[in-house]
């Protein structure tokens, strides 16, 4: 079984998100930097299955030099091969994006066979494009199914299940496909102190994505304007219960 | 800004079209929004407002478009649709965009809406603008935009260039609002053109609604955080969250420790809630989280720090340690309730 995992290294913003003088950013200088828990998620179901049905996970990212981070903290909870498409900070659009990693994945299965999964992450945190995974699957012929919250796997098909109007819908697909997946399908490890060693001296494969111009041609980015003012203090501990008492009543929320 | 001009041939008007879910036979309040959206940027150019349903199309739905002005609905109807196909889906919207001559093709921006236009996009090799609450026609192959970034926390204007416009509609970014002026919906049939391939991945079964609150339509939720301080702790929670016949919901701190399973996460990545009161205690209120609650129509926190982000976005708070508040809050409801029955 190989498995090949598309993660994406993105700011770690707190209680609220500055953007640049210019307007086309946003300032990072505080920030650190993380990958989507969707993608977290599925760096540790392609993790297991491969303990499982044994096999390779391949763990990808498109992105600027230091995304190598995001690549060795994959490696440190069991990714075993790492691929940089290393950009120069630009910005990939969905298309540019599914583009670039389309052309990898030819090159890379050229040389070591299909990957029998190909997962992503339901969505990007920062952009929430939703379409890089499905874009992939139609150029490489593939069956996809996204918002994946269960995923059974054997050597030829899988099943995925998601959660639909407070129900649940199954899929069966046949190998080779791409699913992405939710937060919520498996709870991570943590990576092991052998782990953390491993990953720093993992190699990593790099290639040189081609960028293209979006055709979503951005104006500038800002901040919506939140107009509640600060919160009405109802009081200051246990002291405060008549008064939340009386608030849920006027509220109506109290049979 | 100069008004847009349309370019119209003989036998076809602009059009707007617009994918529309429903739940057995109701619209979904997410497409409603959608529909909204869609009415204000088809009369911003002139266009009609096309609506696509599959399946047939009852009077009762019908009457309802009518009342979102939409002037024409087709009942997209093929046995490869049902049960839900999602290339399927797009191939028979891609048909219908060309049969009604549509410049625009618009779906809400939910789980289903996303991936549908995703392969839409995907299947024309166009651009597609993911959770949109803005858009203006500038020329025939220019939409000026406003959509969602960072789940609602970030707004982008930009300008989708492309003579067929993709577009979902963020949720939490716009309301569903009637058509000042209902229409009578012309209803048509159309069957596209899909091969088994199309239908290849298709949900294979759907296990219906558990019973229960859902988090998601909770008109009530009490929510609990880091602050909460153990798995134990949230026992004070859940007899809260019943005695007010509501749901408890989490921040991912909480999952993460394994404290609560992921299904009660509220968030960016786990649930989004639209109760009538978010009861949030424990919580800091990062943009992940506030991402997932910006419908609740009345937010009441508890914390210790005053300073906290989540007491600038509350309508309410009370200052002190949740572990007493909390049981303070469930005594003082059960004594109300026993002196009231
Ligand atoms: C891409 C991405 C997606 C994410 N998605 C989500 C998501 O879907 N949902 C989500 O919740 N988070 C999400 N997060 C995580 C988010 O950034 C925060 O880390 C998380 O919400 C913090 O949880 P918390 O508020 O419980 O913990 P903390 O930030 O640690 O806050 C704890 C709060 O409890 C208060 N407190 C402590 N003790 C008490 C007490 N005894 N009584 C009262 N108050 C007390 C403290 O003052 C503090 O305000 C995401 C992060 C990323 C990067």
């Amino acid at each position: 079984m190989n498995v090949l995992v598309c993660i994406k290294r993105v700011a770690m913003v707190g209680a609220r998100i500055v953007v640049t003088p210019d307007g086309q950013e946003i300032d990072t200088k505080q920030l650190g930097f993380t990958v989507s828990p969707h993608e977290e998620c599925a760096v540790e179901e392609a993790v297991r299955i491969v303990e499982r049905l044994g096999g390779t996970v391949s763990v990808l990212t498109l992105g600027p030099s230091e995304a190598s981070e995001q690549l060795r903290d994959a490696a440190a909870i069991g990714a075993t091969h790492l691929v940089h498409l290393k950009t120069d900070g630009r910005e990939f659009d969905p298309i540019a994006t599914a583009q670039a990693i389309v052309e990898v994945v030819h090159q890379l299965e050229a040389v070591s066979g299909t990957y029998d999964l190909i997962l992503f992450g339901n969505e990007a945190p920062d952009t929430g494009d939703y379409q890089v995974g499905i874009r992939v699957a139609h150029s490489l012929d593939r069956p996809c199914v996204t918002g994946v919250k269960n995923l059974e796997v054997a050597e030829t098909s899988a099943r995925a299940r998601r959660e639909f109007r407070g129900g649940d819908e199954l899929f069966e697909l046949d190998l080779p496909c791409v699913l992405t997946v939710k937060e919520g399908i498996n709870l991570p490890r943590y990576p092991s102190l052998p782990g953390r060693m491993r990953a720093k001296k993992a190699v990593i494969e790099e290639f040189e994505p081609v960028w293209q111009a979006s055709l979503v041609v951005k104006e500038g980015l800002r901040v919506p304007n939140v107009t509640r003012e600060r919160a009405e203090i109802l009081g200051t501990g246990v002291d405060a219960v008549p008064a939340l008492l009386a608030l849920l009543e006027q509220i109506g929320v109290l049979s | 800004m100069s008004s847009y001009e349309p370019s119209r041939n003989e036998t076809q008007h602009p059009s707007v079209l617009c994918l529309v879910e429903t739940d057995d036979g109701t619209v979904i309040e997410a497409s409603l929004r959608a529909l909204s959206f869609a009415r204000s940027l088809a009369q911003s150019s002139q266009a009609r407002l096309i609506a696509a349903l599959v399946g047939e199309i009852p009077e009762i739905t019908a009457s309802s478009l009518g009342s979102f002005g939409v002037d024409e609905a087709y009942a997209v109807t093929s046995t490869q649709l049902s049960p839900y196909a999602p290339v399927a889906w797009a191939q028979a919207l891609r048909q219908l965009l060309v049969t009604c001559g549509a410049t625009t093709l618009l779906a809400a921006g939910s789980d289903r809406g996303n991936e549908v236009m995703a392969h839409v996009g995907a299947l024309t090799s166009e651009p597609m603008a993911a959770n949109c609450f803005g858009a203006t026609r500038i020329d025939d192959e220019t939409v000026r935009l406003s959509r969602q970034r960072w789940a609602g926390s970030l707004i982008e204007d930009s300008l989708l260039r492309s003579t067929t416009a993709l577009m979902t509609v963020a949720f939490d970014g716009v309301s569903s609002q009637r058509a000042e002026h209902a229409t009578t919906t012309k209803i048509s049939a159309f069957a596209p053109n899909l091969d088994e391939s199309d239908g290849r991945t298709h949900v294979a079964r759907w296990t219906g609604r558990s019973a229960g609150i859902s988090l998601a339509d909770a008109r009530v939720v009490v929510g609990g955080g880091r602050g909460v301080g153990s798995a134990d702790g949230f026992a004070a929670l859940d007899e809260l969250a019943e005695l007010l016949g509501g749901a408890v919901g989490v921040s991912r701190a909480v999952t993460s420790l394994g404290w609560r399973p992921h299904n009660q996460q509220v968030g960016q990545t786990g649930t989004r809630i639209a109760p009538d009161l978010y009861l949030v205690s424990g919580i800091s209120g990062a943009t992940q989280h506030l991402a997932g609650c910006q419908s609740a129509k009345r937010v009441v926190a508890i914390n210790t720090d005053p300073d906290a982000p989540i007491i600038s976005r509350a309508d309410y708070a009370v200052i002190g340690d949740l572990n007493q508040i909390i049981p303070a809050l469930a005594a003082a409801i059960r004594e109300r309730n026993s002196l009231t029955s």
